[in-house]
């Protein structure tokens, strides 16, 4: 396993090294120059600013020195924020984010896995009904709209909650956290619900039934592990996905996040911290697809086996 | 004393196409100690029967519409959800069909065995950890695990067919429960495993003085081991009485033709083969396959020999029995003659052409002459296709046909196979296990060819279609002098068709000879076993031979 | 449980039900699913006569009026320079759900063929084929597209280019195991004893096959589209004005949404009904073309 584990993290050196390759040269082939948009600036400054940051190299030299500093760890200075690294940014942005994203990550696992072992267990009555329907519109209610519905009704008209801002008032991260994890609550619920349905056909259930096991004893002793095996396998894209969203998560409820940053970024043009950020990400996500693969594999007594008998 | 008494049990299934009278007005009781063999085909009911006892069946579509089965005087169809957790505690126990998927894969099978002593409803009966692993160890070696402490820990993957069965059965008896249901226990497994877990569930009954009631399709598996036998037909009983009754004097038109139906003896019709000359070579012939499950490195594990040097000939208008249990390369054998499956080394030649290295076009007019019918009905035809559209396909791209005579032809075929000619525009979807094959075997006859290779062509059929299925292939042979390889695992449907027997193991051939020479003077110990673990249809011969064992 | 294998069963009529006329059956008593393709169908329509039966035009504009209610001459109120809100949403529409078809029709055409080249020769070269999308899944493509957008500019070609490049490897993995487990099906292998041509049997036995799990996925991709780019046109890097696209009035509804908030619950509904209405047809034709429900 753990071999199986360092094969796959080697493999996903060649995958960084193509987005790190990618992402720069895309970024360095953008039409106009990144100082280009203020035209009031003199050629002269300009001149300065591209040899404070390495502009008048060739482009491969600049390749070659970027991919050095990232090595390193370092993905230099901001374009925008003057004198600020993007190092610096993206420090100040990630616990903002990893925060808002693991309470999303808990109200989706926690809603979805309920509603969808539960609606799994008496499947076709209103308890399998209600949380789909649920489920649906959690689908087709998209972050972007249901944030700012739930800011109108609960921020605005009851005057329940906070609509902004990242710990400053008591019970501001609810809105955020909620919005961000409904949509993957949704999705959670509809795999639980299908992994659970097609485990709870097998024969082997019918034979715990046999053999005079409780259905409590059942549900989470022989269904969870096989039924959320798909759950897990999709752990490694939600976290993805909970990123994208955070850029707009972030945005509506104005939350000084990475996802904030990313976007302005984009409008800024803020080509330093665009690349960098879009390196970070990268990585954090190739991680985690990775783990919840390997988490997926290693719940599989089967083809946990196969690994060890094929690497040892 | 009756030990459990079912009395007009009816279980009706609600589909979106109305009801479905899977169990209507059933009776019967067993006593402990005894055993009840209830036999039937598929959609019987034999089943139903028994798990509605358990309350395992799904609800919905299933429904319990009267009755009443008494287990020492207490209904098992009213009792509460509680009381049957009791009865399935204590009581009854179950050993299901498919030793592969019964139990659950992500946990040892110690644990799956344990689970009832640990999480017992009565909490003073509930057994420690270590004290019910003992029991768990003892069982297992009871049951023929070899190395039980060490298999304690082991996951179902790691077992062998026959050795999940025993796992099953031990996990059913480490209860010690009163009645045992035995659904079909050894149909999933090969014949000589077969004979060992019948023998294993026949010790294990005396030594514990449990009553059984044995499900199964087949009535020679039962001759020896039941006391009772229940036969039953589309949710009714046939016929109920002891064993000998129901196998020496039978009563009811159905089980006669259930017992009719058994393949038993040599072939009736004579051998068509009077000439020497050989339609198929089959010369030193190896089918490979790269083993992808292990990252073997050594040449040896490197591939499966699924076919390992064998050498064969078929005379032309004889019927060549393939015998070969599961993993045994028999088929693999069957589709590198047809050049199917890619060969690794030797050659197949068909009336003298060698067909091994030609190229696919090369082959098409050869492929016209030899066919092959497949084992399962519902996969080999193609679900989109109507029938017209499965039977006409061959003729007309060999050219066999016209757009003009096409209707007629197909029309002749469908009358050859024995189906109606109305049913020409329906799909395979519309017809029973039994009519599929039929289309499958006049697609396989629609070229004319010289040469079948049948490859189990009945396993996936109830007994009864069968034995008309095993006629139309006889009366095709000789109406079309036709050659055939007849692959199966069956030995008795073997010998009922075949003139000559070919016997396969792990790649090689074991032995061959003429039928019924082979089958009185079997040379190899391998053919030997297999033959004597043939459940015969005779309750008296059986008795004798577990006895004698 | 098979209740009707005897071998007497009669069939009384001729003509036989195919298993499209057998999913047609299915899918017409699935109420939702049936909604799903009335919205489909209505929507479809309106996009198409959009500029013919648009209440108003679509650069019309009242900068007096400015932003009213709901009212007999405006059905969905007007937006803050006085457009009508229903020709808006009728213009935005028209983008969001072109959009869904073509860059599922691009995810579609790349898939399908990489896929069935990869699952019908197998070996090295589905290998080879099978480890690049392998690659492609673990890249974080929704970053990569707004990259893409920031760099080149935004570009509406490019964000179907883009939107189909990523939606393709789905597509190509159900493929993929669709042909691979066709291949190994004994009437393919039927097929191949009687000597018919590697075309004829791709044509007649592993296409016909294929399409349910294709039909299925491709209703399920147009969803997933169209939301990804109103979601990208929310944050302003998808659709550009004097385009509309449902997510770009979504925008634009936010802004005002203390004030107005029907300019932000009118394109919201438009985009999550017809999301519904996809996903509902598209759970209604899984259901109505799984093998597994068939009638008995």
């Amino acid at each position: 396993m753990y071999r199986f584990a360092l094969g796959r993290l080697l493999q996903a050196i060649p995958v960084l090294l193509v987005v790190i390759t990618v992402t720069f040269f895309l970024v360095h082939s953008a039409p106009g120059g990144p100082f280009s948009a203020d035209k009031a600036v003199p050629p002269e400054v300009i001149k300065a600013l591209e040899e404070q940051y390495n502009l008048n190299q060739p482009v491969w030299q600049q390749y070659i020195g970027y991919l050095g500093d990232v090595l390193r760890g370092d993905f230099g200075p901001s374009f925008k924020y003057s004198g600020r690294t993007v190092n610096e940014l993206i420090g100040a942005g990630l616990p903002i984010t990893a925060e808002l994203a693991l309470y999303a990550m808990l109200v989706a696992l926690g809603v979805g896995i309920t509603a969808g072992v539960g609606a799994a267990m008496r499947p076709n009555t209103l308890q399998d009904y209600l949380p789909m329907t649920g489920a649906m519109i959690g689908i087709c209610m998209p972050s972007f709209l249901l944030g700012p519905l739930l800011v109108l009704i609960f921020g605005i008209h009851l005057d329940w909650l906070p609509v902004s801002g990242w710990g400053d008032i008591p019970g501001d991260k609810i809105l955020p956290s909620i919005t961000l994890g409904t949509g993957y609550a949704a999705y959670i619920a509809r795999l639980s619900r299908g992994g659970m349905l097609e485990v709870l056909s097998q024969d082997y259930i019918r034979t715990a039934r046999a053999k005079g096991l409780s259905e409590r004893l059942i549900i989470v002793k022989h269904a969870l592990r096989g039924g959320l095996i798909p759950v897990v396998a999709f752990l490694g894209p939600a976290f993805a996905g909970l990123l994208a969203g955070s850029f707009v998560v972030e945005t509506i409820f104005q939350i000084p996040g990475m996802g904030r940053f990313y976007v302005q970024a984009a409008f800024n043009r803020d080509y330093t911290l665009i690349l960098g950020m879009t390196i970070f990400l990268s990585t954090l996500i190739i991680v985690f697809n990775l783990l919840s693969d390997m988490l997926a594999i290693w719940l599989n007594p089967k083809l946990r086996h196969e690994l060890e008998g094929a690497k040892s | 004393m009756a030990i459990l008494e079912v009395s007009g049990l009816k279980v009706y299934f609600h589909t979106r196409n109305g009801v479905v009278k899977a169990v209507d007005d059933v009776s019967f009781s067993v006593d402990s100690g005894e055993t009840l063999a209830i036999v039937g085909e598929s959609g019987s009911g034999k089943s139903v029967t028994c798990y509605s006892l358990l309350d395992l069946l799904p609800k919905p579509p299933a429904k319990i519409e009267g009755g009443t089965a008494l287990f020492n005087g207490h209904d098992l169809l009213t009792c509460s959800a509680a009381e049957m957790r009791q009865h399935r505690c204590n009581d009854i126990a179950v050993i299901f069909q498919d030793p592969m998927t019964s139990l659950n894969p992500f946990l040892t099978i110690g644990e799956q065995l344990i689970e009832p002593l640990i999480y017992h409803p009565n909490k003073d009966q509930v057994t420690s950890r270590a004290e019910a692993k003992e029991k768990a160890v003892a069982l297992l070696d009871e049951v023929g695990i070899i190395d039980p402490e060490v298999r304690f820990d082991c996951y179902p993957h790691e077992f062998s067919g026959g050795m999940r069965q025993r796992v099953m059965i031990a996990m059913a008896l480490i209860t010690e429960p009163k009645l045992l249901i035995c659904d079909e226990p050894t149909t999933a497994l090969d014949v000589t495993i077969q004979a060992q877990i019948l023998e294993l569930i026949k010790k294990l009954q005396e030594t514990r003085n449990v009553a059984v009631i044995f499900i199964s399709h087949d009535l020679g598996v039962v001759a020896g081991i039941a006391d009772k036998v229940m036969v039953m037909c589309d949710g009714t009983i046939r016929e109920t009485g002891d064993t000998d009754n129901i196998f020496y004097k039978t009563k009811d038109e159905y089980t006669k033709k259930l017992l009719a139906a058994i393949p038993e003896g040599a072939k009736t019709l004579p051998n068509r083969c009077n000439t020497d000359e050989a339609l198929v070579e089959v010369t030193n012939l190896k089918t490979y396959f790269r083993n992808q499950a292990a990252a073997a490195k050594d040449d040896e594990s490197q591939f499966v020999k699924a076919v390992n040097d064998v050498s064969l000939t078929i005379s032309r208008g004889e019927i060549l029995g393939l015998v070969g249990e599961s993993g045994s390369g028999k088929s693999t054998l069957g589709r590198s003659i047809l050049q199917l499956a890619p060969t690794t080394a030797g050659s197949v030649s068909f009336n003298k052409q060698v067909l091994t290295g030609m190229t696919p076009k090369k082959l098409v007019p050869w492929r016209q002459k030899m066919q092959m019918i497949f084992q399962d009905p519902y996969a080999s035809l193609n679900p989109r296709m109507t029938v017209f559209e499965t039977l006409s396909e061959p003729l007309l791209y060999h050219g066999l046909a016209t757009q003009k005579t096409i209707a007629a032809q197909v029309k002749t075929l469908m009358d050859d196979v024995g189906l109606a000619q109305a049913q020409l525009r329906k799909y395979p979807h519309e017809f029973s296990g039994g009519q599929r094959q039929r289309i499958a075997i006049g697609r396989a006859i629609a070229t004319k060819p010289e040469f079948i290779i049948a490859d189990e062509p009945v396993s996936a059929l109830d007994v009864t279609i069968q034995a008309q299925i095993l006629d139309l292939i006889l009366n095709l042979v000789e109406r079309h002098n036709l050659t055939m390889m007849f692959i199966s695992h069956d030995l008795s449907v073997v010998r009922y068709i075949s003139d000559r027997v070919i016997i396969m193991n792990r790649g090689v051939i074991i032995e061959q000879g003429d039928t019924e020479a082979l089958w009185a003077h079997p040379k190899q110990q391998y053919t030997q076993d297999l033959l004597s673990a043939i459940p015969l249809a005779d309750p008296v011969s059986e008795r004798n031979r577990i006895a004698s064992r | 449980m098979n209740n009707s294998s005897s071998e007497t069963t009669v069939m009384p009529d001729d003509q036989g039900t195919s298993l499209w006329q057998d999913a047609w059956i299915k899918l017409s008593k699935n109420r939702l699913a049936l909604f799903g393709l009335a919205v489909l169908v209505t929507l479809i329509l309106v996009s198409l006569l959009t500029p013919l039966i648009a209440p108003y035009g679509y650069e019309e504009q009242n900068l007096d009026m400015g932003a009213t209610a709901p009212s007999l001459q405006h059905w969905l109120g007007t937006d803050i320079f006085g457009r009508d809100m229903l020709t808006r949403i009728m213009y935005g529409g028209r983008v969001s759900l072109m959009v869904g078809f073509i860059a599922t029709a691009v995810a579609l055409v790349i898939g399908i063929l990489w896929g069935a080249t990869a699952g019908f020769f197998g070996g090295r070269l589905d290998a080879v084929m099978m480890r690049i999308v392998d690659v492609l899944y673990a890249l974080p493509f929704m970053i990569f597209i707004i990259l893409l957008m920031v760099v080149f500019g935004r570009n509406i070609l490019l964000l179907f280019l883009a939107i189909g490049a990523v939606e393709w490897l789905t597509m190509a993995r159900i493929v993929r195991s669709q042909v691979m487990s066709l291949r190994n099906q004994e009437f393919v292998e039927a097929a191949h004893s009687l000597g018919l041509s590697q075309w004829t049997i791709i044509r007649r036995h592993i296409i016909p096959n294929t399409l349910g799990p294709v039909i299925v996925y491709t209703t399920l991709t147009i969803p997933s589209v169209m939301l990804l780019e109103a979601f990208l046109s929310f944050l302003g890097l998808g659709i550009q004005p004097p385009e509309s696209s449902w997510g770009l009035l979504i925008n634009y509804g936010v802004e005002t949404m203390e004030e107005f908030p029907w300019l932000l619950i009118f394109p919201g509904i438009a985009l999550s009904l017809t999301l519904f209405a996809l996903n509902f047809l598209g759970d209604g034709l899984r259901d109505a073309l799984d093998p597994r429900t068939s009638k008995d």
